[in-house]
């Protein structure tokens, strides 16, 4: 599987990275590499074989409905790049989310 | 459908309702969930903020509330689960992703009854709510910067979703009417829409009547009250029909309710299919349920809405309609039902709720013993109708019946009541002239008598006594 | 004297605590003076934390001087931290300059479990950014040099932590294994590198790079310290869900390997690029374990070559989804010239993350997107399935799976950077038991031409016991032991 500029620049946008000049290119180049090598996957029969997503099977754990502190506001806010009046500080959002 | 239109369409609905549930700390921390009025960001812990390194931690009642929902709904409750992340960037999503359910869901097909037919319920699932957004005073899409308030972030969310088997407006409201109704008696949220507890959308397209075929739909969101939820299916509607008729096409996307301006408006057209990237929440174990659990659960469940409706009507001889109005709020009906264990008759215990109490109810009842003894005492004519509201209004502040209806009780004793009466004849000539020439203008004589007696006149007593002398 | 305290394990030092031979502020002096002396050319730690240090340790003379009885064996004992474990009010950054400045308001449970035992914390560990690589040469901030041989690399990703242990800076420090990030920069540092079964030691607090396959473990000296460490670290952690609750049982620790059935995996014997002085030492390690008791047995793990594009699935897929969060909304980096919410994410993640970090995110939400799931994330979670199957057949046949940890001794600076899928090839032999959930040691065998190499040993689920029993008895039996470089 190669990777087109095509479709490294959707990927980027969904992945929300800014390319650099060039980059097109590179990430075109070097994950079509690296896909080439991860495309041996298709030779292995998985027909009937189940997923794993936890390696270590566990179920049902859970905690009981109990309030635990939490933090000030200054606490919260205490890394924010920007925050007025208890709030985070964004930019304009009407373009957040292009898909 | 009740669009005035050339065309005889119909109305295809379905609807996605997000449900906070009623749990004190939150989905995945022990943040509180009683953040309304609080100033922004202070219910909110490393989990809740997306800080690096926190881990998420499935709330036990949470999952309980659900299972307790999702079998109210009659649906068929899953015995494996597990959550999923759904991955998509926005300012009021810390992580970056959404901790939500994809395709293996609590519980799928179920029905809930509205107006005696079955809507049917595609899927009941768990996941997170997002932060709040707030721009300072201009709409979202023209603000130069917004606030972001991460209280809300992390509070549990049941989605309901049913299939488009709503045919009206109507429909759409009395389907989400129900829920509330059930949601509220099973005591899984308090599915108040303008606290945005419940939160509904509406899937909206219209097609020829007879048709089989879907026609595009539109996504009705900022839908704010059962009224709004009405009305913006109606315009959305009505809007469809426009389109079509005018030769065009209805293009699949969100519409905004503008409460203001009473109509839908574009919110984005997606252009760009979302790419949700879904894969299984490492983080969570999944959920497996014994089907003991699921039968213990479903033992606890009360008595739902519709089988209370049919009982009141059945056992009390109330009419569907009251007895539906007192079902929509389960407190009532119970207050009901107490009453009427006190001895109070069905049909004035009931219209009493439903003309003096449901009105204005935000939650505060009267104390069935003493209400029972006003309604009681309203019947045997110890008390008027004007006394019992203020005896009523006493008791709603808390006080015990004595104490409320001291002083007061109605003037029912003949002498004492015409001699008020003859009193009030002497003093006002052109009224009572008024009354000779048109006999059906009483009112204003009875008026005069409850005035002069302080209020306390047994109206009935009064007309009675002054037809007698005024006829004779 | 420095060089007694700086060269020793945790075993020696709480003796010489609790005999009050040393104080515990006299043991941190002496290795700050280590680290003045060194860290220029080693380059292992991004920050120090002098005056948290200073008042642990005065706390754990006051814990010494109150008692000695219940005195923690890591009271008062210096200790490295890798730059991803939040450490409550010191800046924590993954060795990211996206996470620049960011002081968590709290503790990850294994730091908590440290600071409560008393352990004194020197400062954050260098690491390559977000954990991904496997030389610390991807750190945003600079690369870390090996202390034996300051033109090669320690390692990575948690070559900070494994630089620290062999040049003496530390006397023992925690890291995270993903895909062999303890174990490798173990093996080429000389130093003991354990990470237990998936969910043995609490990921809360660990900033997450791949949530299935995160592991988190401790560098020591010597076997011993290291189930001194792992027992601190381990236990059940209700802010984990994936944190069991099982009792850790490591009494057997000097019971020897006489009885215990060895397997050594035909293919981790074949692998591409292995080296024959690592081949050699191996073999030699091997010899000694047969000398001591064990038996050998051949065994198989089929899947093995199908190990490394399963894990650049499963990884990098988890990652692009846990690295969502640095948007420059809550911490971190952030655009202020940028005028909308978009432009702020494009920038603030084009500048703030490194080259490395960028292809993985590309890699995985590539791998998870519409249309390309089943085929990459779905095949690559089976083919897991398989690969934990191999082990398991393996594991009928014996109780622990003994290898080379890495095919190469450490390389040269720089020798990789320009092809990430060599750079991969260097976890091939460790990623099997992430990918599994295993526990999995290195410890040092013969040194090859000065240059350290690691023995690696694997055992099943829940038997951390047993690695560490393999470990404890090639170390006695071979006297090799792990040594401070001479800086």
């Amino acid at each position: 599987m190669t990777l087109s500029r095509d479709q490294v620049r959707h990927v980027a946008l969904l992945a929300r990275l800014g390319l650099k000049d060039g980059e097109e290119d590179f990430y075109a180049e070097q994950l079509s590499h690296i896909l080439e090598h991860i495309d041996r996957l298709g030779q292995v029969d998985t027909e009937a074989i189940p997923p794993t997503a936890q390696v270590v099977e566990m179920r049902n754990v859970m905690r009981d409905d109990v309030i635990q502190p939490s933090l000030t506001q200054e606490e919260a806010l205490a890394n924010a790049p920007e925050a007025r009046d208890g709030f985070f500080v964004v930019k304009a959002i009407q373009d957040a989310d292009p898909g | 459908m009740s669009v005035d239109t050339k065309t005889d369409w119909e109305a295809v609905i379905g609807m996605e309702v997000h449900v906070q549930l009623a749990t004190r700390s939150k989905m995945f921390c022990g943040c509180s969930t009683d953040y309304l009025g609080q100033p922004p960001n202070t219910h909110t812990c490393p989990v809740c903020l997306g800080l690096p390194g926190s881990l998420p931690v499935i709330n036990r009642r949470a999952v309980e509330l659900l299972l307790t929902s999702a079998m109210a709904l009659n649906c068929e409750v899953q015995e494996f689960t597990k959550f999923d992340r759904k991955n998509y960037f926005y300012p009021d999503l810390p992580k970056g992703y959404q901790v939500s359910q994809y395709d293996l869901p609590m519980s799928r097909h179920g029905w809930i009854e509205v107006g005696g037919k079955r809507v049917r319920i595609t899927r009941v699932h768990l996941e997170e709510d997002t932060g709040k957004l707030v721009h300072a005073g201009d709409a979202l899409q023209s603000a130069e910067t917004s606030f972001v308030d991460l209280n809300r972030s992390g509070t549990p969310l049941m989605e309901i979703v049913s299939e488009p088997d709503l045919r009206s407006a109507t429909e759409a409201r009395d389907f989400a009417v129900e829920l509330r109704a059930l949601l509220r008696t099973i005591g899984a949220s308090e599915a108040d829409m303008e606290k945005g507890h419940l939160r509904a959308e509406a899937n909206v397209s219209i097609r020829p009547h007879g048709s089989d075929e879907l026609g595009v739909k539109t996504e009705l969101k900022n839908i704010n009250s059962f009224r709004a939820l009405q009305r913006a299916v109606d315009f959305e509607l009505r809007r469809q029909a426009e389109v079509l008729e005018s030769g065009g096409k209805v293009v699949q996307e969100t519409r905004g309710w503008s409460e203001p301006e009473q109509r839908t408006f574009s919110q984005r057209t997606k252009e760009f299919a979302q790419d949700y990237r879904y894969f299984p929440e490492p983080d969570l174990p999944p959920l497996s349920f014994e089907r003991a659990h699921l039968d213990a659960l479903a033992k606890e469940l009360p008595e739902l809405p519709a089988a209370r409706r049919a009982r009141l009507v059945a056992r009390h001889g109330l009419s569907a309609y009251d007895a539906a109005l007192l079902t929509a709020e389960a407190e009532l009906a119970t207050l009901f039902e107490q009453v009427v264990g006190h001895g109070a008759e069905a049909k004035p215990a009931a219209n009493w709720i439903i003309g003096e109490i449901l009105p204005a109810y935000s939650g505060s009842l009267p104390a069935a013993g003493g209400f029972a003894a006003l309604v009681k005492g309203i019947a045997a004519g110890t008390f008027n109708r004007e006394q019992g509201r203020t005896i009523l209004g006493r008791l709603l502040d808390g006080a015990g019946f004595e104490e409320a209806s001291a002083g007061l009780s109605q003037l029912s004793d003949q002498g004492e009541l015409a001699a008020i009466v003859d009193r009030v004849l002497v003093e006002n000539p052109k009224i009572v002239a008024d009354y000779r020439a048109n006999p059906s203008a009483i009112g204003p004589l009875v008026g005069l008598v409850m005035k002069a007696s302080g209020g306390t006149a047994n109206p009935g007593l009064a007309r009675e006594l002054l037809k007698d002398r005024l006829d004779r | 004297m420095s060089e007694e305290l700086t060269h020793a394990t945790i075993a020696e030092l709480h003796g010489r605590l609790r005999r009050k031979e040393v104080s515990a502020v006299e043991l941190l002096e002496a290795h700050e003076k280590r680290i003045d002396a060194v860290d220029g050319e080693v380059k292992a730690y991004l920050r120090r934390t002098p005056e948290l240090a200073r008042r642990q340790a005065e706390e754990a003379d006051r814990r010494l001087a109150a008692g000695d009885h219940g005195v923690h064996p890591l009271t008062g004992i210096p200790v490295a931290i890798k730059d991803v474990f939040c450490t409550k009010d010191v800046e924590t950054t993954a060795g990211s300059r996206i996470l620049a400045g960011f002081k968590p308001p709290y503790d990850a449970t294994a730091v908590a479990r440290l600071r409560e035992a008393g352990a004194v914390f020197l400062g954050m560990t260098n690491c390559d950014e977000f954990a991904m690589g496997s030389s610390t040469e991807n750190s945003g901030y600079w690369p870390t040099h090996n202390p034996w041989d300051s033109t090669r690399v320690p390692g990575g990703s948690s070559g900070g932590s494994a630089a620290a242990v062999a040049a003496g800076e530390a006397v023992f420090s925690i890291g995270s294994d993903t895909g062999g990030s303890i174990r490798q920069p173990a093996a080429l540092t000389g130093t003991v590198g354990f990470k237990g079964t998936y969910g043995r030691v609490s990921r809360h607090g660990l900033i997450a790079f791949a949530s299935s396959l995160d592991h988190v473990g401790p560098f020591t000296r010597s076997i011993d310290d290291c189930a001194t460490v792992l027992g601190t670290l381990a236990g059940h952690d209700p802010l984990d869900s994936t944190c069991f609750d099982r009792p850790l049982d490591l009494s057997t620790l000097n019971d020897g390997v006489k009885g215990l059935k060895l397997g050594l995996p035909r293919e981790y014997f074949e692998v591409a690029g292995m080296e024959e002085g690592v081949k050699r030492s191996i073999a030699e390690a091997i010899d000694v374990l047969k000398e001591a008791g064990a038996e050998l047995v051949e065994v198989s793990l089929p899947h093995t070559d199908y190990g490394l594009a399963a894990y650049y699935i499963v990884a990098p897929a988890e990652c692009s989804s846990n690295l969502a969060r640095y948007d420059g909304v809550r911490y971190g980096l952030s655009d202020p010239k940028a005028e909308t919410v978009l432009e702020n994410y494009l920038n603030t993640r084009r500048e703030g993350f490194g080259a490395e970090v960028r292809r993985r995110l590309m890699l995985g939400t590539y791998a998870l997107s519409s249309g390309y799931y089943d085929a990459y994330y779905l095949k690559a979670m089976k083919v897991r399935t398989l690969i934990k199957r191999d082990f398991d057949e393996a594991f009928q046949k014996c109780d622990a799976i003994v290898s080379a940890t890495s095919p190469t001794v450490a390389f040269k600076i720089g020798e990789k950077t320009g092809d990430p899928l060599a750079m991969y090839l260097c976890d091939v032999l460790t990623l099997g038991a992430d990918l599994a959930g295993l526990p999995g040691l290195s410890l040092p065998s013969r040194a090859e031409d000065g240059l350290p190499v690691g023995l690696q040993v694997i055992s099943p689920q829940f038997r951390e016991d047993l690695a560490l029993q393999v470990g404890r008895a090639y170390e006695m039996a071979s006297g090799v032991l792990a040594e401070v470089a001479p800086l």
